[in-house]
């Protein structure tokens, strides 16, 4: 499994050394790329739903913990078949749709790398590595929603969608460290054997929340579900493979992969059978207020996302059963509606319901996926989305708790679809020729593929769901259950309860669509009611919480980063030398070697030298005496390094020393003359603050004197030098040698200096 | 600066310079030297020569340059761990050989002689790359 997840990031990168001829098939390339791995997930079906499905563990670094486990179960394979199944027809539909842009191999890259990401998640059993591909996949998403970066609407959407994504993210890192810490692993293995001890310590509240603020972020439910309809600046194969298929299921699914673990509590059912409801209720009524097709799909995608998010809160088997169906009955239509939208943009020029209207002259093949895709939607016979309503209302029903309020939101909900999916088809497909940019047509086979076969599938599979039922279904119920459960899909379910809601919902649907189709007023009414109430707009609320961080924060720079040199080194030596005489007094029990000689009386000789030049340097009146005098003491000090042996450091300090002067002048010719700018006050304060710091050394020398040094590590050096390094010079090999790393560090510090000199000095100012 | 005995000597005393520092470089591991010091003594040397001609010049005539003596550096210090990562060791440890040469001894080449050679050439970009960007305006 890692070799594919390898083969994934390889022929991403692949792609920009591409030749010309094969570029322009790359979208086809990639297709079949993906198809090749459906085949092979496909083929692992036997051997993935047979106990506890492939284990693979690589030992990365074991010291810590850390090793990459992948594990395809039923429910991953669900998700790979998704992932790779619906890939295949992205990258088809794609290879139509990118012709005409630029940068289509940033866009492939981005996408095919997303596909490996998205693999990578579901495929993952330990957390932390899920993490990694989880994030890497929020910010895949970022880059491909703002793949138009000329717009600045697709700009912002991406920004946010990014900050909410990986903000939650965060959440959900912290909250796996929190819970990883109560089991001592983040291996999922572990977390289930260790269930027990989780959902009874203290930690898991906290947990518990930080994970669903990762879940629910990632996947749009409210309140976060404002990302979403911005992301559908993306062009339309990223909205169809990213933003309705895969990506924003992967907080589904980690819901679902850890249900065994944390489920089963008040908390866990309360909190999420809460969201979701909510989400599916707001999506749905949101979403018939559109006039963007794009737009109406994102709100139904929100909608379809509560409702999966909904079944796993109810946790029963029959919930958890209803939502692996929904999984694929929405990842089938909504993907197939979203390539249509796309589709009808390109041809006729514009996605507003106000200009379409009597397509189904000019693209009737459309058309008759669009009423198949949309009667899915609606949940009506015979499409898979049928039996997928039945089977949610079947679940909603027998939810424990809050029975009656997800019942009555749940057919609110599904009656806004029925409206929604019924005014999509009329306000596009039938009534009055709409008033078009562009001539439509219907060229282009590619474009239908995806959709086409998807609408296919959900009729066939809902014609005859035991296929799904027992092939996929079963497993993934069987592996988030943890023990075999049969599953058993029929269209037709009797005359019952749940069939009298269907009617009802239908009723009700198809009366909503017929007021607002016909009273004009109906829906603008609606729209202003929506404005009334819901004063808050998410996006607004979010934009006005962000500039006010950015406010704040560049408040907070600016008092720090003030950009006046003098008082940051000002302020570094205040404090240290604070901090210092504080450690000096706390440790003063110490007595003053007074044992000071003047002999060799050459050497007491170089410390006058040195300190008449140091304190000349000082007052001197002019630059070039200061620098001179400076280099004085520098040559002074490496004499006495000279006299005490060091040489290398003596060599080293002169080389610096000439250095140094030669680069003063330089810099000497780039100041303004010297003059006497500060006032008295401000010089007697800086005098008073370089004494302080100057004696505090001082005292901090004299005190080395009394310190023991610990001898053992630098007789080991001494006495290994020869032996093991095979050097005399002792400070050499320390350098290069025993401790390299250091010398490592120093080197990588001064070139990152040598381009913070080169950048500053050589960048115009504008 | 127009001194000509400066300019006519410079010449001399930079390839000086550089020999020393070459030697310098190379008898490190053993006595005083190495190559923070040899990288120092090649950049003072290259810097003398600018001052007595022509910054600009010289810097046109180097035939390496500074960015390019980093990037080298980098590498160098970066290859001498390779070693002992052939040799399953623990990383960065030092590889030592040792190649006989008849009556001169036997001459003893390690992978530290690498990461000294990168740190030689590090100092003597990054020292370059300061005094060049200082050197003029504009």
């Amino acid at each position: 499994m890692q070799y594919i997840l390898l083969i994934y990031f390889l022929f991403a990168l692949g792609i920009f050394i591409l030749p010309g001829w094969l570029k322009k098939h790359v979208g086809v390339i990639l297709a079949l790329v993906q198809t090749l791995f459906f085949v092979y997930f496909f083929s692992k079906i036997p051997e993935a739903t047979n106990g506890h499905g492939i284990v693979t563990v690589i030992h990365w670094i074991p010291q810590i913990g850390l090793n990459l486990e992948f594990l395809l179960n039923g429910l991953s394979l669900v998700f790979a078949l998704l992932i790779t199944g619906i890939g295949t027809l992205v990258f088809l539909y794609a290879s139509a749709y990118m012709k005409s842009y630029e940068g289509t191999d940033k866009f492939y890259f981005q996408l095919f790398l997303f596909g490996g990401a998205m693999l990578g998640l579901v495929l993952s059993a330990n957390l932390i590595q899920l993490f990694v591909f989880w994030e890497l996949t929020s910010y895949l998403s970022f880059l491909l929603i703002s793949f138009f970066n000329k717009k600045e609407l697709a700009r912002k959407a991406a920004f946010q969608s990014l900050i909410i994504t990986a903000f939650g993210g965060l959440l959900l890192l912290t909250g796996v460290l929190l819970l990883g810490s109560i089991v001592d692993s983040y291996s999922v293995t572990d977390w289930l054997e260790g269930a027990q001890s989780i959902k009874s310590s203290e930690f898991y509240l906290p947990g518990l929340l930080l994970i669903l603020a990762g879940a629910f972020t990632k996947s749009a439910q409210f309140p976060f579900h404002f990302w979403l309809p911005g992301a559908m600046q993306a062009p339309t194969p990223v909205s169809a493979y990213l933003h309705s298929a895969t990506m924003v299921k992967a907080g589904v699914f980690l819901l679902a992969l850890l249900n065994p673990v944390l489920g089963g509590t008040i908390e866990w059912t309360y909190i999420i059978t809460l969201v979701g409801v909510t989400t599916m209720f707001l999506g749905a009524y949101f979403s018939i207020t559109q006039t963007d097709l794009k737009a109406i799909l994102a709100y139904t995608t929100i909608s379809s996302l509560g409702i999966l998010v909904l079944l796993i809160g109810i946790d029963t088997t029959l919930s958890i059963k209803a939502a692996m169906l929904f999984l694929f009955v929405h990842a089938f239509y909504k993907a197939a509606l979203f390539m249509v939208a796309g589709f009808i943009d390109k041809k006729t020029g514009t996605r507003e319901l106000s200009k379409l209207g009597g397509l189904y002259k000019h693209m009737p093949i459309t058309f008759i996926i669009s009423i198949l895709a949309l009667l899915s939607m609606a949940g009506l016979p015979p499409t898979l989305g049928f039996l997928g309503k039945e089977l949610i209302y079947e679940a909603k029903i027998q939810s424990p708790g809050i029975a009656s309020l997800v019942l009555i939101l749940g057919v609110a909900g599904n009656t806004l679809m029925v409206a929604v999916s019924m005014y999509f088809m009329f306000k596009v497909f039938l009534g009055k020729q709409g008033d078009y940019p562009k001539q439509p047509n219907e060229k282009g086979y590619l474009y239908l593929l995806g959709p086409g076969v998807l609408t296919l599938l959900s009729l066939l599979l809902g014609l005859s769901p035991a296929v799904l039922g027992d092939v996929l279904v079963e497993p993934a119920l069987s592996s988030i259950r943890k023990e075999f459960i049969d599953v058993e899909l029929q269209l037709w379910h009797g005359f019952n309860d749940v069939f009298l809601l269907s009617l009802l919902t239908i009723v009700l649907g198809m009366t909503i669509f017929v007021i607002a189709l016909y009273k004009k007023q109906f829906l603008i009414k609606w729209r202003s009611i929506n404005n009334r109430i819901f004063i808050i707009e998410f996006t607004n609320i979010f934009n006005q919480l962000l500039d006010g961080f950015l406010n704040f924060s560049e408040r907070n720079t600016k008092r720090l980063q003030h950009g006046y040199h003098r008082f940051y080194i000002l302020t570094v030596i205040v404090f240290a030398s604070a901090l210092l005489w504080f450690e000096v007094y706390v440790t003063r029990n110490w007595v003053l070697e007074t044992q000071f000689s003047l002999t060799p009386l050459y050497i007491s000789g170089l410390v006058a030298i040195i300190t008449c030049s140091t304190i000349y340097a000082a007052i001197a009146r002019s630059r070039i005496a200061t620098i001179i005098s400076m280099g004085v003491t520098g040559y002074g000090i490496s004499l006495i390094y000279l006299y005490y042996s060091a040489v290398d450091l003596a060599i080293t300090q002169i080389l610096v020393e000439t250095l140094v002067v030669v680069m003063f002048v330089l810099v000497l010719q780039r100041l303004p003359l010297f003059e006497t700018l500060s006032s008295k006050l401000t010089r007697v304060r800086d005098l008073i603050i370089s004494l302080t710091f100057g004696s505090v050394m001082t005292v901090l020398a004299l005190k080395a004197l009394n310190v023991e040094f610990n001898h053992s590590i630098s007789d080991m050096m001494v006495k290994n030098s020869f032996v093991k390094a095979h050097g005399k010079n002792v400070v050499n090999v320390i350098l290069v040698d025993f401790r390299a790393l250091d010398t490592l560090g120093e080197v990588t510090v001064l070139i990152i200096a040598a381009m913070g000199v080169f950048v500053l000095l050589k960048t115009k100012k504008t | 600066m127009n001194s000509v005995i400066l300019q006519l000597a410079s010449p001399y005393v930079r390839s000086l310079l550089v020999f020393f520092s070459l030697i310098a470089l190379l008898r490190g591991h053993n006595y005083p030297g190495g190559g923070f010091i040899g990288g120092l003594l090649t950049a003072l040397a290259i810097v003398f020569y600018s001052f007595a001609l022509d910054w600009r010049q010289v810097q046109k005539k180097l035939k390496v340059k500074p960015e390019t003596y980093i990037a080298l550096g980098l590498a160098f210090v970066l290859s001498s761990f390779l070693p002992s990562l052939f040799q399953s060791e623990v990383l960065m440890k030092g590889v030592w050989v040792s190649i006989p040469m008849g009556i001169l001894g036997k001459l003893e080449l390690g992978s530290p002689l690498l990461f000294d050679t990168g740190v030689f050439m590090g100092v003597i970009g990054v020292t370059l790359l300061f005094f060049f960007t200082l050197a003029y305006r504009k």
